[in-house]
């Protein structure tokens, strides 16, 4: 039996899941994105350039990127996610901080630090991958000076075919191999800052698979780019500017309490 | 041959391909790459002949020569006083700089600048590794009374203080306050409470819609149904000179990629120190 149609009824194999992808989204962050991909939710806030304390993890030739990746106690399927930190979520900060660190240049910044904080209410697969998206749209919306973005997307093999974007019920999927392999790509080099596998391929189909990320997260990359431009068209036009930039009245609060409380445990 | 692959004025994201060829040149925030100009930050397409730039729409203040800022005083020391600048960097200001004042060894320092006070002062000193002198010496500069602070977008300064200073002189006229802008993006302004709330939300609104153009009619019809007050608009001759460095600074205010270069002042500003500020007419 092979797999011939995507369980979540994706049409092609090379198909990614319904994007959505805004800035500005928290309001006392220096800079802030959310990126949805299908039911995987990002948010990521950026804060700094800042100062660095404690004084030894200062570098004095460069400032240094820090990555925070958090999944909420709910964001999980089923079962309740033990909020706070784990080696998962320390090694995904550490995977999605060096995947940022090629595009972003710090060197203005001596001694200081830019935190990134990416918070996941909900997930379903490929969270890393939305995790960098957002946060290299965020860290635009903050005016870091950057080379490029980076765009980020799983790719893999479920059974017999190669897929985009994997979603849990693929990745979960139990007639056949699977293999996941989140990659992020720098849209205007080519070059991949995060490859990483979980499962089985052959040399061939991994070649493929890594084709069909750069292909697609071309895609990924217009979505960020549009998502950028669009926080500035309303003031361009002029037209409704302040519906569209008004203070948010709930959201202000809580938003900005959550990344408190993140800041605080740094 | 050479192409503008973007239009003027317009937002470019990182990496976005300014301009094909070597017949142009890359300004500050963007880069080349092989023959191409790219964007290196977020920013506001600005071409002019054949250099092409980008002007920051957000970013926290770096500390630069010449800026006239406001701080608040974060720690007293032996030798003067710590400042914080609302940025990631702090600034020395020693007690000569302070003062003209004789200040005996060992006087306690807190008589003249306590924990909390604010100032405005002139950053005299930056080096590579962005440690900060600053100097209160010079017309305008001096520890900040009572009033209010507020926080900005740095790089919406400019826009705040207006062409020809027209815009900080237009809200001082309707609400009666008196204003002070750091180009560190802090604002202090004095007057009577009302006033101050509308100064406040002018501000604000000039910090949210500084893209849209027409914008001094906007915050001028704002400030008049806000007071009831007709404002003339007109920028008086006195400040002539610091409003053409208040454009120029416009354009300058952005920094290459690398960040090495600091720009020096040439000789004339150096001397009209606060008078980039409005500060009160004394």
């Amino acid at each position: 039996m092979s797999y011939d149609k995507r369980l979540d009824g994706r049409k092609s194999f090379e198909d990614l899941r319904p994007i959505e992808a805004k800035t500005g989204v928290v309001k006392r962050a220096d800079g802030s994105a959310m990126f949805r991909i299908g039911r995987t939710m990002a948010y990521a806030t950026v804060y700094g350039p800042r100062d660095l304390y404690p004084k030894f993890l200062q570098n004095p030739s460069t400032g240094i990127l820090r990555c925070n990746y958090n999944m909420m106690p709910y964001s999980g399927r089923g079962e309740r996610v033990k909020p706070g930190g784990n080696r998962r979520a320390k090694e995904i900060s550490m995977v999605m901080e060096k995947a940022l660190l090629p595009v972003v240049d710090l060197s203005q910044f001596p001694n200081s630090v830019v935190d990134v904080f990416v918070e996941l209410p909900q997930t379903d697969a490929g969270s890393r991958c939305a995790g960098i998206c957002a946060a290299s749209i965020a860290l635009a919306d903050a005016g870091i000076p950057m080379k490029d973005l980076v765009s980020a997307v799983s790719v893999g093999r479920v059974d017999d075919k190669i897929v985009a974007d994997l979603d849990y019920q693929e990745e979960a999927y139990e007639n056949g191999p699977v293999a996941d392999i989140p990659v992020a790509v720098i849209p205007n080099s080519g070059k991949i800052s995060l490859l990483q596998m979980d499962g089985e391929i052959s040399k061939e189909d991994l070649r493929k698979c890594l084709e069909l990320a750069k292909k697609v997260c071309l895609q990924i990359y217009e979505v960020q780019k549009q998502t950028l431009k669009e926080k500035y068209t309303g003031f361009e036009s002029g037209a409704d500017e302040n519906e569209k930039f008004s203070e948010p009245e709930v959201p202000e609060q809580s938003g900005s309490e959550e990344m408190k409380g993140d800041y605080n445990a740094q | 041959m050479g192409e503008i692959t973007v239009e003027n004025k317009k937002i470019a994201v990182p990496g976005e391909i300014l301009a094909k060829g070597m017949d142009y040149l890359p300004g500050s925030g963007t880069y080349r790459e092989g023959e191409n100009i790219h964007a290196g930050k977020m920013g506001l397409v600005n071409i002019e002949g054949r250099a092409i730039k980008l002007i920051s729409l957000s970013g926290k203040y770096l500390p630069k020569r010449g800026d006239t800022i406001i701080g608040r005083v974060e720690d007293v020391a032996f030798s003067g006083w710590r400042v914080s600048m609302n940025c990631a960097y702090s600034a020395m200001l020693s007690i000569v700089e302070a003062t003209s004042e004789f200040i005996p060894k060992g006087a306690d320092l807190t008589k003249y600048l306590d924990v909390g006070d604010y100032i405005m002062a002139k950053i005299t000193n930056v080096t590579s590794q962005i440690l900060v002198d600053l100097t209160m010496k010079g017309p305008g500069l001096r520890k900040l009374g009572a009033g209010r602070i507020l926080e900005v977008n740095t790089n919406k300064v400019p826009r705040i203080i207006g062409k020809q200073g027209s815009m900080v002189s237009m809200i001082k006229q309707a609400t009666d306050c008196r204003i002070l802008v750091g180009q560190n993006g802090l604002i202090w302004i004095q007057g009577e409470p009302s006033g101050e709330l509308i100064a406040v939300d002018a501000i604000r609104k000039i910090e949210k819609e500084s893209h849209i153009s027409g914008l001094t009619d906007r915050i001028k019809e704002y400030l008049e149904g806000k007071t009831g007050k007709k404002i003339e608009i007109s920028a008086s001759t006195e400040n002539r000179e610091f409003q053409e460095e208040e454009d120029n600074r416009y354009q300058d205010s952005e920094r290459s990629f690398s960040g090495g270069e600091r720009r020096e002042f040439p000789g004339r500003r150096r001397f009209s120190g606060n008078r980039r500020f409005q500060g009160e007419r004394r």
